[in-house]
């Protein structure tokens, strides 16, 4: 009974408190860096795509809202022919974003995408790419990968030896 | 049944069998690499290390191999034991630390067997911090891509490709850790069975290149159990499809058929449903214009011509037995034609009379490779049907397996097998062709002669085995004794087995191989006798029944005929350019239904498109009678629909009611069984559309497939609903049951860790190398009949005598180019060979020309110019020419033509 | 004198109705003040034309009736609640010579009127024909069962003490001593069980949105369910106003005139609603019918017997 009305009591006491809400959007406010907001594709430090198209994204998606094709270029570099998000579909749970090998797809603290049309809200690879590195800096998927590319040979990449000399039998 | 005690807990097992694959049989996860159900155990890798005890008072026990031990009564291991855990993790550990950090850009991610026992082992994190080696690739042709980073020395490449395989250019090289596994030079891989290395290898070294050009990973295809159409031996696939184009063919394996192992055209052969030449849309043609019109139009107008009357149909033996069927309905079972060239037509007839009434029973290609002596007769079996040849190879080593269970050494035991019969002669292996066959290296005898001499080879072998068989006049000596020599190999073997084929287009050859194979039965003996059949659903189309082509020909000069409806047919494949065209000029309305232009469909007036062998459910009678079921991966883009149900609605529209109530495939088999005994088995070859498990469809997608919501999202964010299938058990999406079930049910085989096609497969068999209860491994029409075996056939042909002025024209088949689909397919059209005119070297002396000279071949009033290629291994008097490819398609072979020197013609070449 | 009696009754609807609607936002706001938010304050200066803008919103939605309902039921259903609590203010004295109608038994009236609400309810969560909805009314009836029993009860209290029915002499015999002074067990039964009777939380059951979607009104929509919605604030401003009546000197009070203080004490026991709405969880249905029977019942029959004994005591 007592706790009852000392529960009244202590609901009551809310009155001398400042209200938490942010009177969006006179307001704006503060995302943190982790944010999972809209996603976007970013590209390695050197310029390049940083997908890879492995369609990991795709397949952690709990919504199945990301379809892509894989392509390469003439030096073997895989990227994604085309890459589709319906963000009508989207949770923005962030699984691709964790599911990405690369740091390519990056959820980032940006979140007003409203469109009265819904066909709008499907994304292709061109609204989704962006110049720069995104959240995560300094990394670049080929450096570390054991397939060559243009501009990278075999044994080229970290902590990689030369390509073994196979008419050579010295020990 | 022996009692194998695993972690303590007793379980069945069988003692003929290693403890890995009794370990694997019993649905327990054990990690493992250089082990294969087809290529035997060797110890290689180390992985399969399990704790063995003495008895249950051992307790320190020791580390074994569990692939390289067998399966005694009373055998006592442990795989959980820590020291287990830890060896493999350790071997694991050892075997990653060059390994590339591939995995997303590797085409094996998601089916990779090492991605799997590493996670199955634990070994989650690299601890290796130095550098990796590397290797430069090698390029291999287009069919693979070379990857050797990712190697882990499993040996198994090799043993496939050389071992199991026959390949001569594929080699372990260099030592230590630096072992490397490629060609002495770049280039394209020789051996016919090379695309299996994209399945045999448990990591991504060597990959399907056509896949890679337009990769999706194996989840998010949609397939469907389906059958090869590249030849008659209907070996079961696993299509793939993504958005509306297909993307790969893998293995489905099924222990009577193709087992583990496709050849490299049925693998890559799927290249001809994206082709560029499909047809999408009907087309009409109206005053002299080819024009696209609409499903309802089309419908129409084909239903006008069906009212009309006086219509022919002329089916094909590349069309299903539905498809067949329906038109057979539609036009009459007396105006149907089987859509053969007359030759291939008395041909079949021919083998189907031996396999009805014959006492020799058809094999399954698992049999052929229990043989233990085998004889070809006339056929060049690795070009005509490549994966019979991969079997007929196994059966070499049948005498070597029996010296080794002789000396008590397991048959799995691959590697004490190969050791201890090292240098033995392989089983009694003969053949005859007109030339040198791929086979020709596990052969202990070969003989090359003319057609007509290969068939009297035949009939004496006949003779020496049962004297009542025919005798042949006038036999040289050294022919009758090598007669003599297959009659006594033939006769001393358990199962023997006679192959021929139509290839040679020589009906003597086939009476020969039936009158061997039953002589040989009267002797009591289990002989197969194995056609090698071209086309998927010849023998369907022959067990139907329905008139030569030929007479289709006359029909229509007679003016009783009005329409003809040609079903995935090209005439000009199957008769002469002058026969065709008189045939075409005289048809007043000529209907083609087909999915690819070709030079008969381009002059049609109604043109239907329909399914490529992944668009369309449908029953196939393979070489050996048996009869499979495809089914359809992905409805197509377009107005396609199966043969039968454009046929279906022209009947309907023209008021006809033979086809009333056939709303799905379940209806047309129903009334097939009606109307043709022969063929009511085949509604059993695999579950109707009325199947379920667990009250549940069967999807046709992967529970982790992906993209569901946005794969047409560009077209209209709103999803449409999945197609619905009322054709066979299987549904246009994720739903349905996901639980484990026979290989014939599963397109994509997954086990619970277990994700790569052939591993994951393993795992989905109650008993390794059985396909596990309520399989539908396709249901075999054709039986030998009992009681009296029918006389032998009589007629022996003349001696062969080469011609001083003319040489005899016979057909040579190429692996790649000579079969009429995977001509669409681009990446096997960079494979096949030009055209070319093979000649004896005594006989290119005579005419004074080389190798790549040119040669005009003059036939039947018209001459074509072709490239020389000196053939050593063929006989003087004969000249072969590549089958099925311009200019010799639809040509009647053997003929006998004059050959001359085309004028100038290397010059001509030089300057250009 | 007609003319007179017919404005106040339009003043009067116009008065509650609008206090009604409004009241949904001062709870909307109050509710936003104890948990740290702000509420709606979007519509017109500080949010106060959001109840405006909710009526626009529900007079314009799909007036649907469901096609398994029954249909005539249905209907009706709500309006029965609107009219049985509108009713109901024809009694209630707001400050000396303001009020419609000074029945001998007011008292009785009002009872008579509370317990017609509840049909609105019952038929409403009948005609529906959805398990949500019947379970809504079959609580309903239950609660109502329980709760009219001692709500009854309690108010004999100042009946005794007043020695009548009439309300007006109810507040004038508080003149000297509100009645919640020596009836403070009977204003507490009062309470408890106008609270039931309003069914507004902690005694939601019939609604319960966490269990049966919306209880009674789950298949109403647009203004059938803005009857329903309505209603029970109307009911709140009725239940307030009769506390303020029967225990709290109605209109008495010193320096502002009577109506303000009618106001004032009405008013404190609506923020009181609304704050028992923000701190108190629901019970469970047998909780609240073994509480309703086995506490509050004896207590309300003994706050009886004792108010009758010092009545006769005194008296005798």
């Amino acid at each position: 009974m007592l706790s009852i009305l000392r529960t009244m009591w202590d609901v009551f006491l809310h009155v001398f408190k400042r209200p938490v809400t942010i009177p969006y959007p006179e307001q704006k406010a503060v995302l943190s860096p982790r944010y999972r907001g809209r996603i976007i594709l970013s590209r390695d430090p050197d310029g390049g795509e940083r997908c890879v198209a492995c369609y990991l994204c795709a397949v952690a998606c709990p919504v199945d809202c990301i379809a892509l094709q894989a392509t390469q270029d003439e030096t073997g570099r895989r990227y994604p022919e085309f890459f589709r998000i319906n963000f009508s579909r989207c949770i923005f749970c962030g699984y691709c974003e964790e599911a990405c090998p690369t740091y390519a797809i990056q959820l980032i603290p940006e979140f007003e995408m409203g469109e009265y049309d819904r066909q709008n809200m499907v994304y292709e690879k061109e609204d989704l790419l962006i110049a720069g590195e995104g959240k995560y800096h300094g990394y670049n998927y080929w450096k570390v990968a054991g397939a060559a590319i243009g501009g990278k040979d075999k044994g080229e990449a970290e902590r990689e030896s030369p390509p073994v000399d196979l008419h050579s039998l010295l020990p | 049944m022996a009692t194998l005690y695993i972690d303590n807990t007793p379980y069945p097992a069988d003692p003929a069998q290693n403890v890995l694959q009794n370990v694997l049989a019993l649905g327990l996860d054990l990690e493992y690499f250089c082990w294969h159900p087809a290529l035997g155990a060797v110890g290689a890798c180390r992985q399969c290390a399990v704790k063995a005890f003495k008895d249950e008072n051992d307790t320190r026990g020791k580390i074994v191999m569990a692939c390289m031990t067998p399966a005694a009564d009373g055998t006592r291991i442990s795989i959980l034991h820590p020291d287990a855990k830890a060896f493999r993790a350790s071997v694991i550990e050892g075997l990653m630390l060059n390994h590339p950090h591939d995995c997303p850009v590797c085409d094996e991610g998601g089916e990779c067997h090492l991605q799997d026992m590493t996670l199955m082992s634990g070994h989650l994190a690299r601890r290796y911090r130095f550098r990796k080696r590397t290797f430069r690739n090698q390029y291999l042709g287009p069919l693979l891509k070379h990857e050797m980073n990712r190697c882990i020395q499993c040996y198994r490449c090799v043993r496939f490709y050389q071992d199991y395989a026959g390949g001569r250019d594929l080699h372990a090289f260099h030592l230590r850790n630096t072992v490397y596994f490629g060609r002495e030079q770049d280039g394209v891989l020789d051996n016919e069975f090379s695309g299996n290395l994209d399945e045999v290898c448990p990591t991504g070294v060597f990959k399907d290149a056509t896949y890679g050009r337009h990769y999706v990973r194996k989840w998010d295809l949609e397939t469907a159990p389906s059958v090869c159409v590249h030849c008659g031996l209907g070996c079961n696939i696993s299509p793939g499809e993504r958005y509306g184009t297909l993307r790969r063919n893998i293995n489905r394996y099924n222990p009577e058929v193709n087992g583990y192992f496709l050849c490299d055209r049925g693998r890559y052969g799927y290249e001809h449903a994206n082709s560029p030449a499909r047809i999408r849309e009907p087309l009409l043609r109206r005053e002299g214009k080819t024009l696209p019109i609409s499903k309802k139009e089309a419908v129409r107008h084909l239903g006008e011509l069906l009212r009309n009357g006086r219509v022919i149909g002329i089916g094909s033996p590349r069309a299903s037995l539905e498809a067949n069927f329906a038109l057979r309905t539609a036009v009459g079972p007396d105006r149907f034609f089987a859509g053969m060239a007359d030759m291939q037509y008395r041909l079949l007839s021919v083998i189907l009379d031996i396999l009805r009434n014959g006492p020799a029973r058809t094999p399954s290609l698992a049999e052929i490779e229990r043989a233990d002596a085998v004889f070809i007769l006339g056929e060049d079996v690795t070009n005509v049907t490549p994966r019979m040849a991969l079997s007929l190879r196994q059966s070499a080593r049948q005498s070597a397996r029996a010296a080794a269970a002789k000396l008590k050494i397991p048959l799995w035991n691959e590697i004490a097998v190969r050791d201890a019969t090292h240098g033995q002669p392989s089983s009694p292996f003969f053949i005859a062709a007109p030339a040198a066959t791929r086979l020709d290296e596990v052969a202990t005898e070969t003989y090359r002669a003319a057609p007509d001499e290969l068939a009297r080879l035949g009939h004496a072998v006949a003779h020496a085995i049962d004297p009542n068989a025919s005798a042949v006049r006038d036999l040289s000596p050294p022919l009758g004794a090598l007669a003599e020599r297959i009659a006594r190999a033939l006769s001393g073997a358990e199962r023997p087995l006679v192959v021929s084929g139509m290839s040679l287009h020589n009906e003597a050859v086939l009476h020969a191989a039936a009158n061997i194979a039953w002589a040989l039965c009267r002797e009591g003996k289990k002989t197969g006798l194995a056609f090698a059949i071209p086309e998927s659903n010849a023998v369907g189309l022959g067990l139907m029944g329905g008139r030569p082509l030929g007479e289709a020909f006359q029909a229509v000069g007679h003016h009783e005929v009005e329409t003809v409806l040609l079903l995935e047919n090209d005439l000009t494949r199957r008769a002469d350019d002058a026969t065709v065209n008189a045939f075409l000029d005289a048809v007043p309305h000529l209907v083609t239904l087909d999915l690819l232009h070709h030079p008969t469909s381009t002059r049609s007036e109604l043109v239907l498109p329909v399914g490529s062998y992944a668009e369309a459910t449908g029953t196939l009678v393979s070489g050996e009678g048996r009869a499979q079921r495809l089914f359809k991966v992905f409805i197509p883009k377009g107005e396609i629909q199966e043969s039968w149900r454009w046929l279906r609605d022209g009947m309907a529209e023209a008021g006809r009611k033979e086809m009333e109530g056939w709303r799905g495939l379940d209806d047309v088999i129903a009334a097939m069984a009606r109307a043709i005994p022969a063929l009511a088995p085949a509604g059993n070859a695999a579950p109707s559309a009325a199947f379920r498990i667990a009250g549940q469809k069967l999807p046709r997608e992967s529970f982790r497939f992906s993209g569901r919501t946005a794969i047409w999202a560009d077209e209209s964010v709103h999803e449409p609903k999945p197609p619905e299938d009322p054709d066979s058990p299987f549904a246009f999406s994720m739903e349905g049951y996901g639980g484990l079930r026979p290989a014939s049910l599963t397109p994509l085989p997954w086990a619970p860790g277990w994700n790569s096609n052939q591993q994951a497969n393993i795992k989905l068999q109650t008993k390794v190398g059985e396909s596990g209860p309520g399989a539908h491994l396709g249901l075999r029409l054709i039986e030998p009949p009992e009681g009296k075996a029918p006389p032998y056939f009589g007629e022996v042909p003349a001696r062969f005598m080469p011609r001083a002025d003319r040489w005899l024209l016979i057909p040579r088949y190429h692996l790649f180019g000579s079969e009429e689909l995977s001509r669409y397919a681009p990446t096997m059209m960079e494979l096949a060979p030009a055209p070319t005119l093979a000649l004896s070297p005594d006989d290119a002396k005579r005419l004074r020309v080389g190798e790549d000279d040119e040669m005009e071949v003059e036939l039947e009033g018209r001459t074509d110019t072709l490239l020389i290629r000196i053939d050593t291994s063929l006989p003087a008097g004969l000249a072969s020419v590549s089958a099925g490819m311009p200019p010799f398609v639809g040509v009647a072979l053997p003929a006998w033509s004059r050959l001359r020197p085309a004028a100038g013609g290397r010059m001509l070449r030089m300057v250009s | 004198m007609i003319l007179r009696t017919l404005i106040f009754i339009v003043g009067l609807l116009f008065i509650t109705l609008t206090l009604a609607g409004w009241l949904t936002w001062v709870e909307r706001r109050l509710l936003a003040v104890w948990q740290d938010r702000l509420g709606p304050n979007r519509v017109g200066p500080f949010g106060t034309l959001q109840a405006l803008a909710d009526a626009i919103k529900l007079f314009t939605k799909e007036d649907w009736v469901p096609p398994f309902a029954d249909k005539s039921v249905f209907v009706i259903a709500p309006a029965i609640i609107l009219i049985a609590v509108l009713m109901s203010f024809v009694i209630v004295p707001f400050a000396p010579g303001l009020l419609l109608a000074n029945l001998n038994i007011g008292l009785l009236f009002f009872l008579a009127m509370s317990s017609l609400s509840v049909y609105s309810i019952v038929l409403g969560g009948w005609a529906s024909n959805s398990k949500y909805a019947l379970l809504g009314g079959l609580r309903a009836a239950a609660q109502m069962i329980t709760y009219e029993v001692f709500l009854g009860l309690s108010v004999m209290g100042p009946v005794l003490l007043a020695g009548s029915f009439r309300l007006t002499d109810i507040v004038e015999a508080q003149q000297e001593l509100w009645f919640v002074v020596p009836q403070f067990l009977g204003f507490v039964l009062f309470l408890i069980a106008g609270v039931a009777e309003t069914r507004r939380l902690p005694f939601d059951l019939p609604e319960a949105e966490t269990e049966l979607a919306a209880g009674f009104h789950t298949e109403y929509s647009g203004m059938k369910f803005g009857m329903f919605f309505i209603g029970e604030y109307l009911g709140m401003i009725l239940l307030s106003a009769m506390i303020t009546t029967l225990y709290l000197g109605g209109w008495h009070g010193p320096f502002l005139p009577p109506i303000v203080w009618f106001l004032l004490k009405s008013s404190f026991f609506l923020v009181l609603f609304i704050l028992l709405r923000a701190s108190l969880p629901r019970p469970r249905l047998d909780q609240l019918m073994s509480f309703g029977w086995k506490v509050l019942l004896p207590l309300a029959l003994a706050n009886l017997l004792a108010t009758g004994a010092v009545v006769l005591m005194r008296g005798g």
